[in-house]
């Protein structure tokens, strides 16, 4: 079974609240939620919609055909009428609009009746409640735990005279619940925390913002010091301070935020401090297109940063991918004392979705800190060593010892010179790391069909629509499975060349214009893809539109 | 304890005033007894940045301009220690301008030790955020067209509680303002002149020295009024020394875990302390 329900209005119609109620209620049903939120740039007006996915299997994405239309506005029906299954229906107020063959109710007229008109949007729940079958208390429940405590009893009401004001369409049941509903961002900032961040600061960006709100209201109850600074250079060398000092410190922005770091990410470089940094990509260039979802910052986080050292790139393919690999990042960033940047995107960390909860059993936090005793005499920050990293203390915990980094090249003690020969182990130094990146980095994952006719490839949150759409060719009786990558710096080649021998054809699929999963392949593996998939319309891929582009190639 | 450390000469040329300063900073951490490993002196770039190396003591030497963020991070992370965030003035007031404006409005406890020789040093002669207007320089060909930065004056009035300026001429003075600098709970701005004996044919040891006099011992440094005069005086008198200084509560304090726990670096990380998060999602 999987149903959608499309809301669609105007900017400060009430939407976000009435969508939030919806999922949150449709997975205490028992059901596996997905909400994918379509919004413009803007506080009030224009055309919002929201799509709310459910099934009884997990689900990571959204379908173009939808179930039931809430139009809060004619405008919706006109763009997505098209939309609506064979057995849909379009729900709106009798004052929306004079169509044909839709379910017009006086919505707004029965909110007026419970105590307010606007609380029609819960008179539209109630209606879509009894629509699909469902019994009316775990909505009651969620209206009562989520809405404030002024406006419960109103909305209640409200929604149960929706309720009454149709009979049964879908006849849907309750099932058993036992998952948490979260996005992207969220799940990244739990992982933070998890992990034990004690250091994220920021700068409001549209789409990571809510990295930073999530992490500010954290701060007080785990101890995590949060603020909003006054611009991303300041985050992330505050980070780098933080991180010098012994605390585990992230932050994180879009696309612009991140290219103001990319000074300090170079300096993390060479002073080998620690960091994690989060890019939750929109569209550019420049201010691109600021609410909405692109994967096109792949190469530049991969070359950010003047000069050469070592960094990794983990991308993130799905909400519990977010938080166990950004627990996992923190670790990886003081194994190894290097920046570890996490690539998600808009769709990823608006997207909620109804998972399994998390283990937070199963975090480690390996801090690789130096324990016992470090030789007499002036402490070496950056002591060569065989494998290039060289054992790390903090400031004020060693009387006898101080420490040194410095952006300039330096000597063992961090101490600034331009000796020739120093420059060069210095440099070799960090690339060595590098090497152990390569020997550390995770394959990417393999599902579907093991050496495939039809190999996909892509990286991050395209993994939800790729999943669905291989599956459904896989049921069709095609040969094909899809390599998914979440570490993607340094690239790892070994499942991809396993994979590639008895390929008939290689399929890249990606939300950017110019394939730049392709480009590392090439780069990496020497290995091409023979038809590239890609979608840069700002929008990511639904799995029907993903669907029909992979029919037309596959063999 | 001593910062004492001879392992490297300084680069610094013959004659520059950074060795007077370094020479003050020294005996200020150890007059105050603050160990080496508990002290930390974090810079951004260029001649005056190079601090770290030429005195024994914890050092982070970041980027131009990008001394502050890094310094507020070490506070915030560990409050037990000395951080003390020394640049020049191009570094400070030029490329650093909105990290030091934020600084101020922070007032996180640090000090501030800004080398200002009003002229750009390890780029060679260009102007620097308070070289005079009309000052030749070794770029601006037919003088410089802007006006100065009134360092004190903006720190003043963006609400910094401890506001000072020193003469590397006078090591005694320099010293005493160190040490109220550092001791000062909040953060504290100390602009120290000091001659560039190579790039600033203007501003020499003798200009400065023809200029600079102490602030009278009846000087009222509560007083703001008196500060905001005293701090746009730069003619042929410049005074020096405490312009202003009052107490303010510090932005460390605004954070209860903070304020009242051990310092954030000592904190025992565990993962299941983040798991009670999840009851909201459900």
């Amino acid at each position: 079974m999987n149903y959608s329900i499309l809301i669609g209005g105007a900017a400060g119609q009430g939407m976000d609240t009435l969508a939030q109620l919806l999922t949150k209620s449709l997975k205490r049903y028992g059901y596996f939620v997905f909400k994918h939120s379509d919004y413009m740039s803007r506080v009030r007006g224009g055309h919002n919609f929201i799509q709310i996915r459910f099934s009884d299997k997990q689900v990571y994405t959204y379908e173009d055909k939808v179930d039931i239309i809430y139009a809060l506005n004619e405008e919706t029906i006109d763009l997505h009428k098209d939309r609506l299954k064979e057995e849909g229906i379009i729900l709106a107020d009798t004052a929306v609009s004079e169509y044909k063959d839709l379910l017009l109710l006086d919505l707004e007229g029965t909110a007026k009746v419970a105590g307010n008109p606007r609380a029609m949007t819960s008179v539209g729940m109630g209606v879509i409640i009894k629509l699909l079958g469902l019994e009316s208390e775990e909505a009651l429940k969620v209206i009562e735990t989520t809405l404030k405590d002024t406006i419960v009893e109103v909305n209640k009401e409200a929604f149960s005279k929706g309720y009454e004001m149709v009979q049964s369409r879908f006849n849907l049941e309750k099932l058993q619940d036992e998952r948490i509903l979260i996005d992207g961002n969220t799940s990244v900032a739990l992982g933070a925390a998890a992990a034990g961040c004690r250091y994220y600061c920021g700068y409001p960006m549209t789409p990571s913002t809510t990295v930073l709100s999530n992490m500010e209201k954290w701060s007080m109850d785990l101890g995590i010091f949060t603020e909003q600074v006054e611009d991303e250079v300041a985050a992330l060398n505050m980070a780098l301070g933080a991180s010098y000092a012994g605390v585990r410190a992230m932050t994180g922005s879009s696309g612009g935020g991140i290219a103001l770091m990319s000074e300090a990410l170079s300096l993390a470089g060479i002073i080998e401090t620690p960091v994690v940094i989060v890019n939750v990509q929109r569209p550019g260039p420049a201010t691109g297109l600021p609410t909405r979802t692109e994967q096109a910052d792949l190469r530049f986080v991969i070359h950010s940063g003047h000069g050469e050292f070592p960094k990794m790139v983990i991308s993130l393919r799905s909400v519990e991918d977010a938080f166990y690999q950004t627990a996992r990042a923190f670790n990886l960033a003081e194994k190894y004392q290097i920046p570890v940047i996490l690539l998600s995107d808009q769709y990823l960390a608006d997207g909620e979705t109804a998972v399994e909860p998390f283990d937070f059993k199963n975090i480690a936090i390996e801090r690789n800190l130096h324990e016992g005793k470090l030789p007499e005499g002036r402490y070496k920050r950056y002591l060569l060593t065989d494998n290039g990293v060289s054992p790390r203390i903090i400031p004020g915990k060693a009387e006898d010892k101080i420490i040194l980094v410095d952006s300039d090249e330096h000597d063992e003690y961090g101490n600034i010179t331009e000796s020739a020969a120093v420059r060069k182990s210095m440099v070799d130094k960090r690339n060595k790391k590098g090497e152990l990146l390569e020997v550390e980095i995770q394959e990417p994952w393999l599902i579907g069909e093991d050496k495939p006719d039809n190999l996909l490839v892509c990286w991050g949150s395209v993994y939800g629509p790729v999943k669905e759409a291989m599956e459904m060719l896989q049921e069709e009786g095609y040969s094909v499975g899809a390599l998914i990558y979440g570490d993607i710096y340094p690239f790892p080649t070994k499942l991809l060349k396993e994979n590639v021998s008895a390929a008939k054809k290689i399929i890249d699929i990606e939300n950017n214009s110019t394939a730049q999963l392709d480009g590392l392949m090439r780069e990496f593996a020497l290995i091409k893809s023979d038809v590239r998939i890609l979608k840069y319309d700002g929008r990511a891929f639904s799995v029907d539109e993903l669907y029909k582009r992979l029919k037309e190639v596959v063999e | 304890m001593t910062c004492e450390y001879n392992l490297y000469d300084p680069s610094w040329c013959p004659g520059c005033g950074n060795y007077m300063i370094r020479k003050a900073l020294k005996q200020a951490l150890e007059e105050l007894e603050i160990p080496p490993h508990m002290a930390v002196i974090v810079t951004g770039i260029g001649q005056a940045a190079k601090m770290p190396h030429y005195i024994g003591a914890n050092g982070f030497n970041g980027l131009h301009g990008r001394a502050l963020p890094p310094a507020i991070g070490i506070k915030l992370s560990n409050k037990e220690l000395t951080v003390i965030a020394e640049s020049g003035d191009g570094d400070t007031y030029g490329e650093g301008g909105n990290h030091f404006i934020h600084t101020i409005r922070r007032n996180v406890n640090i000090a501030h030790f800004v080398h200002d020789n009003q002229i750009y040093g390890l780029t060679k002669g260009q102007g620097s955020p308070t070289t005079a207007m009309g000052q030749v320089t070794t770029l601006q060909f037919d003088g410089v067209k802007v006006e100065p930065v009134k360092p004190l004056a903006l720190s003043l009035t963006m609400g910094a509680g401890f506001v000072a300026r020193g003469f590397s001429g006078d090591i005694p003075q320099l010293v005493e303002l160190m040490k109220e600098a550092i001791q000062y709970k909040g953060y504290a701005h100390l602009d120290i002149f000091q001659p560039c004996v190579v790039w600033n044919k203007v501003n020499t040891f003798q200009w400065y020295k023809d200029r600079v006099y102490k602030l009278p011992d009846d000087y009222d440094y509560t007083d703001f009024n008196a500060a905001y005069e005293k701090s746009l005086e730069f003619g042929d008198k410049i005074p020096t020394g405490i312009l202003y200084k009052v107490e303010k509560e510090i932005y460390e304090d605004r954070f209860q875990f903070i304020k009242e726990g051990p310092p954030l670096v000592d904190a025992v990380l565990n993962p299941m302390d983040a798991e009670k998060l999840m009851k909201d999602f459900y």
